[in-house]
């Protein structure tokens, strides 16, 4: 393992083969971690996810374990796992739900025993058809086995597991939009408060909402306890982490390793990891945490991939996605198709993001093809400062959810870093990467 | 065939025997018509009104909102080519141009043998093999001009229908086990799903299947250490703790913000 010698935990099954099957699975210490959690009491399991520290994989970075401590007594309650993976680069669930699902369903299996929830869902995102299929196959695996059902394994806990699958939508995987979904809706975001999931989620009632790659470290969790978990890692950055890398690298893909321990630079360069900018070509940017996350300059290189040190340089790994950029790329159509992307993904319901996503997609495209104004800079701003006033960062936000506050910090840092080549579009009437 | 052959129906029935409330089958239930089909007819939309007990309005404006229900006619291929950043950086809008001119066809409108529907798409999550692209939502990348090409022949020869069936196909995988989803309790005043179900009418949904009879314990019973008493209709407060939490100010790393939507919701 490059970097630290920690071994991976949810990639550890990755690459053997049939790694979807029950077989595989059980042949590799499958489903032992769910026999030892039903020997301990939920408490006790809550216990071990608290000093775990596992911070959520999904993209807010909460810490999973306080997530469960607060969910409502009241019953029924519920379980949903977001398999809804979209931001765009991110490619890590896609990658647990295909090569591990049992793993994931261990992980769900556990949750909900701690939880006391005795019906779980699995909202896994439409598009991935291979994904849906052997999550599908995996429960009706794990069924047989008698890790789901009736009296699992013998402890007297019964859970039912549904894998349901969604019909495209990226807003979907914010968690109220995901339950709304879940009920056969429109896929609109709910307005919080008094829409927490934990308190009033599914139906009304107390849910938990997970991602897959935080799920898939319980059974690991389980077996060897949270703090040998947080003892890898640094301070809140614990544990191993899933990098999806994209982008100008030699080897793009997903990377495990020891969270906190690496810098951008270790992942972008180290032979193992990212093998280096392609053709040696020179690094212009990367975005470290998804198209939502502002971007980063190669001065940044040498920061480590910490959650909280990312955070106060005046960004965030969000999702985990690290997109690098060469200096063969344009950083008005980047910035461009970011914003493409929430314009279609807006669902509508607020206007600041409706609309300003819409003004601003036109805007950034007229300047990329030529007819853009010097004016037009202040315009971006102005727009953007409607949809997230000051454009600080964390985000303020004018709207329901999170959505159009993550329009700004692709235009803002785009322009901050590459103001000059904005002006040359607009003065030369055209794109000089064109 | 537009309204759900009875075979089909059953599986409607099957798939909203598994939620607590049948609406939550509805987006299963639309690809499910979408492979009877090909597309959501409107047909198949009245028939869906009328299994849900809704209006034929309430089932289109529920499928208007997702990109992968189509309401008119595909193709029996549709290639859906990812232009997001990871993607466009690595040429993709050069391969939709190419694209378009082997299919000799505008990006979302569909060949004339009605064989391919060409669509320009959002992130596909295989961001380490740009360029890359599905067929009916079956992955291929990095895709080069050649192999596009390449790949068009296969389809149209049908040399790769055991990975990629017909468009509409979404789970070629049939759930065979499980508990029926529990229980009754009456909806959240205003809600449109209104219709409190019952234990029956839940048994009832199900007929024909392997699932286990309805289990008539209360849902805290069930719960394996049982110190959650069973509650009708909760509405749960939150404590201030919980709310505190919730609200960490002026920071993004509650459960409510920073990339939440991002495919994960810890």
């Amino acid at each position: 393992m490059p970097v630290t010698d920690v071994q991976p935990i949810v990639t550890a099954r990755l690459g053997l083969p049939e790694s979807w099957t029950l077989k595989t699975y059980v042949d590799n210490g499958g489903y032992a971690a769910l026999r030892k959690a039903l020997s301990m009491s939920p408490g006790a399991i809550k216990d071990d996810m608290l000093s775990a520290s596992l911070l959520g994989r999904g993209g807010a970075g909460f810490d999973a374990g306080k997530k469960w401590s607060m969910l409502a007594k009241g019953q029924p309650s519920y379980l949903v796992v977001n398999a809804d993976e979209s931001e765009p680069c991110t490619f890590k669930d896609h990658m647990l739900i295909e090569g591990d699902p049992h793993q994931l369903i261990e992980g769900t299996i556990i949750c909900a025993y701690a939880n006391g929830v005795t019906q779980a869902f699995i909202y896994v995102r439409g598009e991935f058809a291979l994904g849906v299929e052997r999550l599908t196959a995996a429960v009706n695996e794990a069924y047989d086995h008698g890790a789901l059902g009736r009296d699992i394994f013998g402890s007297g806990f019964d859970l039912d597991l549904v894998v349901h699958y969604g019909a495209g939508a990226y807003i979907v995987g914010e968690e109220t939009a995901l339950l709304e979904s879940l009920e056969g809706k429109r896929g609109f975001p709910r307005i919080k408060p008094p829409n927490f999931p934990a308190v009033a989620g599914l139906y009304g009632c107390p849910t938990v909402v997970n991602n897959v790659e935080t799920l898939s470290y319980l059974p690991w969790i389980v077996l060897h306890g949270g703090s040998s978990f947080s003892q890898m890692g640094e301070g809140v950055s614990a544990g191993t982490r899933l990098f999806s890398l994209s982008g100008h690298v030699n080897r793009p893909g997903n990377y495990e390793f020891e969270w906190a321990k690496a810098t951008f630079r270790d992942l972008i360069e180290h032979p193992r990891l990212g093998g280096g900018v392609r053709n040696g070509n020179q690094l212009k940017a990367i975005i470290p945490g998804g198209a939502s996350s502002p971007w980063f300059g190669p001065d940044k290189l040498d920061m480590a991939l910490q959650h909280d040190v990312v955070q106060k340089a005046g960004s965030m790994l969000g999702s985990g996605s690290v997109i690098v950029m060469d200096e063969t790329t344009c950083a008005v159509r980047a910035a461009w198709r970011i914003v493409k992307f929430f314009h279609r993904e807006s669902c509508g319901q607020c206007t600041p993001c409706r609309e300003g996503s819409g003004w601003l997609e036109k805007i950034m495209m007229r300047i990329e093809q030529g007819s853009g104004r010097e004016e037009d800079l202040e315009l971006l701003l102005d727009v953007c400062d409607n949809i997230s006033p000051d454009i600080t960062w964390p985000p303020k936000q004018t709207t329901i959810c999170v959505l159009g506050p993550s329009i700004p910090p692709a235009i803002a840092t785009s322009l901050d870093m590459f103001r000059d080549e904005y002006l040359v579009h607009i003065k030369e009437g055209g794109c000089p990467f064109d | 065939m537009a309204r759900f052959s009875p075979e089909n129906v059953q599986r409607v029935r099957d798939m909203m025997a598994l939620y607590p409330r049948p609406r939550s089958a509805m987006i299963p239930v639309l690809h499910l018509a979408q492979e009877q089909d090909g597309y959501l007819t409107e047909e198949a939309m009245v028939h869906i009104g009328e299994l849900f007990d809704i209006t034929p309005a309430e089932v289109y404006g529920t499928a208007s909102f997702y990109d992968m229900l189509f309401r008119e006619p595909v193709g029996r291929h549709l290639i859906s080519i990812c232009t997001n950043v990871a993607c466009m950086i690595n040429g993709a809008y050069e391969l939709v141009d190419h694209a378009e001119k082997t299919l000799g066809i505008m990006a979302d409108t569909t060949t004339a043998d009605g064989e391919f529907t060409l669509e320009e798409f959002e992130c596909l999550a295989l961001c380490d093999k740009a360029p890359c692209l599905t067929v009916n939502w079956r992955f291929f990348g990095p895709v080069t001009n050649q192999d596009f090409d390449r790949l068009v022949d296969d389809l149209r020869a049908g040399r790769l229908a055991d990975d990629v069936p017909p468009h509409g196909t979404l789970c070629r995988v049939r759930r065979t086990v499980g508990l029926p989803a529990e229980v009754p309790f009456p909806g959240r005043v205003g809600d449109p799903m209104k219709k409190p179900v019952t234990d029956e009418s839940s048994g009832e949904a199900a007929p024909g299947t392997t699932k286990p009879p309805v289990d008539k314990r209360t849902p805290g019973e069930r719960v394996a250490d049982g110190e959650q008493p069973a509650r009708e209709g909760v509405v749960p407060q939150m404590d201030e703790s919980a709310a505190a939490i919730l609200h960490p100010e002026g920071t993004d790393t509650g459960p409510t913000a920073g990339g939440s939507r991002a495919g994960g919701g810890t």
